[in-house]
């Protein structure tokens, strides 16, 4: 029976891609079952809204001159709205970049395109990544494919949820403090965070450039890894990417764990952890075991400290970062009392109330008087926090288990205290921190809504942490939907 | 670690070059000394010099040579210019040595020199 574009589309990267290359599918029917899909999911009031931008014209002209014989010949693919396309505009979720069209196209967009992906969108974002419920989107919030009154997560809720939508098999994000993972986790798809420099950032419109990745979501491990082997390797543009630095090799056959020794660190298991996500974990870890690895009590004694480092060190960066959005080089320009005045105007009109919160926040703690008890204080804990993974892997570790999050996704409007909102990104923060790879993968289901398990490994460990995955998924099977 | 007060908003609001209306003071004082409060935890950490620590014993990654290639813009000045630009029948950017010309607003003596 001859596949249909529809059941391509459900079946992942892996299959469109093997499809198109044999003939046996048309990259053109795919594209365009990607848009149906989108229409009927992500338009109107009660839509996921979860494409900030898209042009179908222009998606079917990039399938004639795609290469047939690409590693994701045919894919259809969306970009989050903060990384640079020729195409589609980038706002980054931002009234102060609205409509605006890079000149150029970032890494990611071209090795994509490279490999024979179709963009088909823009995702929705918080604004500037400053978020972790796409609620901050100047655009409107982006919704939860599972319960339409929930919120996908974020920073990249929009990426994520149009995979677990099905409008597109593989999608990117960022990642700066659990963006690509916290949304995975809520929306029940597989999201990645590369080792800090795996991927180049040129054209990933920066925020805190210490901390900023590019990520990966796919509907499997598969899917993913194949996402990351080909985006991956260094870049002259990205002086955070390192030569020589190879795609790694990250697919496997292997669903066999043993010789390897997970960590499970307390401090990721807290006494007010639920008893569901508990279950969930244990039996993830349960399976783990089952497939021959060697199951490990550890501690990250710093692990409490990571998130106040983290919103100290974030904002910081984000606060110089920022700066260039002035109403002169970019976007949007109000107009005020001499060149201070419109500064000041374009920034208080183009920044939402998030943004502004935090580029404050990060010049306070920059500012004279504050730099030594806030910054260089956050940077030397930073380091404690590092050498706690560090001294872990020495002890003869090859990866860590935890829960991604503490619970499932939350209401739309739930949450409305900030630093209630920094709490989603407890567990995922400490890998930005000491720039260590990181995977969020489907572990189960608690009242109906996706829960993640994490999977951490050493820097550029990448291909252990993919093994641990596969492994993962394999056992689980079923279960990790249910 | 002193209060955030009103003052302290209006002057860092100043150095990020951010204007807060009067109305929203209030609220940004109550929201970042809330935000500071979960930061306290860190003064009672023994950390020092463990960033520079760090630093000596990692060996790192190779750095690579400072060579990158320039950046062509790979779309025509016309198209990157902002769609107002053109509603408003305005001329088109120079553009000089790859550099896009844009309009002087003020003199820097405007903008002052608060650092």
């Amino acid at each position: 029976m001859t596949a249909t574009p529809e059941s391509l589309l459900a079946a992942g990267a892996g299959a469109i891609a093997a499809a198109v290359r044999e003939g046996k599918a048309s990259a053109t029917a795919i594209v365009e079952a990607s848009f149906a899909r989108a229409a009927a999911v992500d338009a109107g009031p009660r839509g996921l809204n979860c494409i900030l931008s898209s042009d179908r014209d222009a998606s079917l002209r990039a399938v004639e001159s795609a290469l047939v014989g690409g590693a994701l010949a045919g894919v259809p693919v969306v970009l989050k709205d903060n990384i640079a396309t020729t195409t589609l505009s980038t706002s980054c979720g931002s009234k102060i970049l609205e409509g605006y069209v890079s000149p150029y196209e970032s890494a990611v967009a071209r090795k994509l395109r490279e490999a024979g992906a179709i963009l088909v969108g823009k995702g929705n974002m918080d604004e500037f990544a400053m978020g972790s419920s796409t609620e901050f989107s100047a655009y409107g919030p982006a919704r939860n494919p599972t319960d339409r009154t929930r919120v996908p997560g974020g920073s990249s809720g929009g990426s994520a949820a149009a995979v677990a939508a099905g409008i597109v098999p593989i999608a990117f994000g960022s990642e700066t403090g659990g963006s690509v993972r916290q949304p995975a986790a809520f929306c029940g798809v597989v999201g990645v965070k590369p080792t800090y420099g795996r991927i180049s950032r040129f054209g990933l419109v920066a925020f805190a450039s210490s901390l900023d990745n590019i990520g990966v979501f796919g509907r499997t491990v598969d899917d993913a890894a194949r996402a990351m082997e080909a985006v991956s390797g260094d870049d002259t543009r990205d002086d955070a990417t390192s030569a020589p630095l190879a795609a790694p090799a990250l697919r496997t056959d292997s669903r066999d764990l043993a010789g390897l020794v997970i960590g499970k660190p307390r401090e990721y298991f807290p006494a007010s952890l639920s008893a569901a996500m508990r279950a969930h974990c244990d039996r993830a870890i349960d399976a783990l075991r089952a497939r021959g690895a060697e199951i490990r009590d550890v501690s990250l004694p710093h692990t409490d400290l990571a998130l106040p480092v983290y919103y100290i060190i974030a904002p910081a960066e984000c606060s110089a970062n920022l700066a260039r959005f002035d109403g002169v080089r970019y976007g949007l320009r109000v107009e005020g009392d001499g060149l201070r005045g419109m500064y000041e105007a374009t920034r208080s009109k183009g920044f939402g109330a998030e943004v502004t919160r935090r580029i404050l926040l990060g010049t306070y703690v920059l500012s004279a008087g504050y730099y030594d008890a806030y910054y260089r204080k956050a940077q030397d804990v930073r380091a404690l926090i590092a050498n706690d993974f560090t001294r872990v892997w020495a002890s003869g570790v090859h990866a860590l288990f935890t829960p991604t999050t503490a619970a499932p996704a939350f209401t739309i409007g739930a949450i409305s205290d900030p630093y209630e909102m920094y709490l989603c990104d407890l567990f995922t923060v400490a890998a930005n921190l000491a720039e260590i790879p990181a995977i969020s993968i489907p572990i189960g289901r608690i009242g109906g809504l996706p829960v993640g398990g994490q999977v951490i490994a050493p820097r550029f460990g990448e291909a252990a942490m993919f093994r641990v995955s596969y492994a993962l998924e394999a056992e689980l099977g079923g279960a990790a939907h249910a | 670690m002193a209060e955030i007060s009103r003052d302290d908003v209006r002057h860092i609001a100043g150095l990020a070059r951010i204007g807060v209306p009067e109305d929203r003071l209030d609220a940004l004082v109550g929201e970042l000394n809330g935000i500071l409060a979960h930061m306290e935890v860190l003064q009672r950490v023994d950390s020092a010099g463990a960033a520079a620590a760090e630093d000596a014993e990692r060996t790192g990654m190779p750095l690579q040579p400072d060579q990158g290639p320039s950046v062509k813009l790979e779309r025509p000045v016309a198209a990157i210019a902002p769609r107002t630009h053109a509603l408003d029948g305005a001329p088109m950017p120079s553009v000089i040595d790859g550099f896009i010309l844009v309009p002087r607003l003020a003199t820097h003596e405007d903008a002052g020199d608060e650092s």
